[in-house]
């Protein structure tokens, strides 16, 4: 299977991952090649046959309503580069006009 | 043999320190040594903490002092840098978490502490473990011990060489697709990754949620039952982990395998293994058989789809659990940045390595509309069809036997720019993580001088069993005749 740059460009974008143009073109290759390899999937006929997500026999988890125990907070955001008032600061989100 | 304490197993040394023939200082002095003298070639450690480490041996001879006991207690230990460690840097050897201090211990580096082991450092690994040399790596490669120019096996080749180099007594790892099993069998150590939910994922750093499991790398295999037997349990803070009691693994081994039903699956001998680790596996079948086991060939059809269910599922998880690293809360930053978008692109960009960018890629690709139902839930029943194989030839046999990886260590630098090539190498272990089945890899034999490994592979939760046959093999076995390591030499 081949894939073309725009490919590459939209899967980067989704990403958000800043690629070099070598970058982009090496991958566009390698994916290609991996995606090949996947093609190997199609051969089986699979439609009958339930998906697994996750091997165990487990359904959802519950546990009571109590508040337990964090971590304090100065110890939460020490690893953060921007703190200010208790938060971790980041540039606008949103498009002020 | 005082100037070599750092050759002992975990259960000799804890007899020595039982004994009062050395202390828990003296012994993780002899390790830090030993650190000192080789890690400079086998690149084994991201991180020694040798202050701490001093420290909890001094608490261990204390607590042995006023009475305490316990398999565990004063032996040194080194962790995988996937395993979150409060107060030491924890980066997965990656640049995007450089300078990362947690500010909590992940479940199983508790357990560890408050059995009194003493932690010798973070060993190097595959960056986020994703990859089978350890040469993807950000910041260096780990080499094999017993020939520096050979891969160590990823992506806990750290551990691996750790183990392999005698630079600790054990090591724990994590295996998502065979990177405790593989990296074992390459180094020469015992390897074993438990069943998906055995041991406690929290503070484990994520790379495939639905795969990742923390493993153990040890010099035998009575060590791996005592580490298993310490970690194992359920835990309250992974809802996955799993409520099943945990046996004495180690009290039980007692080398009877008699009657036990041994299954082998022509899948696994086929083309691409290399015949000499073929016949050395076959081997290591037959003294198993010489114990008093049966053998029954078994069919497990679905084994070459594997490998591309595997690059599909483990991708495309890893895609999204890698996004939380974005400079927004730690690691890599760029305070200056003025759009939050193109902050967090510049960040990743610069801060994750090639093949980790790669499987992203992949990983995106697979899940992003057109494509989800083509690639991602197509790998998901395939994953039914490979799990399936394992239920009904478990109907018929007690455990898988195999080989874990088709050929010995290769050369570093020999698989670097042949992603496909290097996924390859995964392709005898990716089955049984796809199934979520615990399985070991025990060293059988050498070719060409470089260790060969035996891989068992039970059905989930029968670890006693597995590591039964495991320690009877290894006593049928006897030492084997191996060369002088390279790290030795």
């Amino acid at each position: 299977m081949s894939i073309d740059r725009s490919q590459v460009d939209h899967a980067a974008e989704l990403a958000r991952l800043e690629l070099s143009d070598d970058e982009r073109e090496r991958l566009r290759g390698e994916l290609g090649q991996i995606l090949q390899a996947f093609e190997a999937l199609n051969t089986l006929d699979t439609e009958h046959i339930p998906p697994t997500a996750q091997v165990i026999p487990l359904g959802n988890v519950e546990r009571d309503d109590v508040v337990a125990g964090s971590l304090p907070l100065d110890a939460v955001l020490d690893n953060a580069p921007r703190v200010e008032d208790g938060q971790i600061r980041v540039p606008p989100v949103l498009d002020e006009s | 043999m005082a100037d070599e304490l750092y050759r002992l197993t975990l259960h000799a040394a804890a007899r020595g320190l039982r004994d009062g023939t050395f202390s828990s200082v003296e012994l993780t002095e002899s390790l830090l040594d030993r650190i000192e003298s080789v890690d400079g070639r086998t690149g084994a450690y991201l991180t020694v903490t040798a202050d701490l480490a001093l420290e909890q041996a001094a608490d261990a001879d204390a607590r042995r002092a006023s009475g305490q006991d316990g398999p565990l207690l004063g032996l040194p230990i080194a962790l995988k840098d996937v395993l979150s460690t409060a107060g030491v840097q924890t980066t997965c050897a990656s640049r995007i978490l450089e300078g990362f201090i947690p500010p909590y211990d992940a479940t199983a580096v508790t357990h560890l502490k408050n059995a009194g082991a003493v932690t010798l450092g973070k060993t190097n690994m595959d960056e986020f473990a994703m990859g089978s040399s350890n040469e993807h790596s950000g910041y260096k490669p780990a080499r094999n011990p017993w020939h520096l120019d050979k891969v160590p096996g990823g992506s806990s080749g750290g551990s691996a060489a750790a183990v392999a180099a005698d630079e600790c007594l054990a090591a724990l790892g994590s295996d998502t697709g065979g990177s405790v099993r593989q990296p074992a069998a390459l180094c020469g150590c015992v390897g074993l990754k438990p069943t998906y939910g055995r041991i406690s994922r929290f503070g484990l750093i994520a790379f495939a949620s639905s795969l990742d499991q923390i493993g153990v790398l040890t010099k035998d295999v009575t060590d791996a039952a005592l580490l298993l037997g310490a970690l194992a349990g359920h835990d309250p803070r992974d809802s996955t982990s799993a409520e099943e009691p945990v046996p004495d693994y180690a009290g039980e081994l007692n080398g009877d395998i008699g009657g036990l039903r041994i299954g082998v699956a022509p899948e696994y001998f086929g083309e691409g293994l290399d015949p000499q680790v073929g016949d050395s596996v076959r081997a290591a079948i037959d003294d198993l058989l010489g114990l008093g086991a049966t053998e029954r060939e078994i069919s497990l059809p679905h084994t070459e789809y594997a490998l591309p269910t595997y690059y599909v599922i483990a991708p495309s998880e890893a895609s999204a659990n890698l996004a939380r690293y974005n400079g927004v809360k730690y690691g890599l930053s760029d305070p200056q940045a003025i759009d939050v978008d193109e902050m967090m692109a510049r960040i990743r960009g610069r801060g994750f390595g090639s093949e980790v960018k790669r499987r992203i890629m992949i990983g995106t690709f697979a899940l992003s509309s057109g494509y989800y139902d083509a690639y991602y839930v197509r790998a998901q029943k395939v994953r039914t069809l490979i799990k399936s194989d394992f239920e009904a030839a478990f109907q018929d046999v007690d455990v898988i036997a195999a080989p874990v990886v088709p050929s010995p260590a290769f050369d570093l630098g020999a698989k670097l720019d042949d992603p496909v090539a290097m996924y390859q190498s995964d392709i005898m272990t990716l089955p049984a993580s796809l199934a979520g089945l615990p399985c070991m890899s025990i060293p059988c034999g050498f070719v060409d001088g470089l260790p060969v490994g035996l891989q068992l592979i039970a059905p989930p939760f029968a670890e006693s069993r597995l590591l039964q046959a495991a320690h009877a093999y290894e006593r049928a076995r006897g030492d084997l005749a191996a060369p002088v390591k390279a790290i030795d030499a």
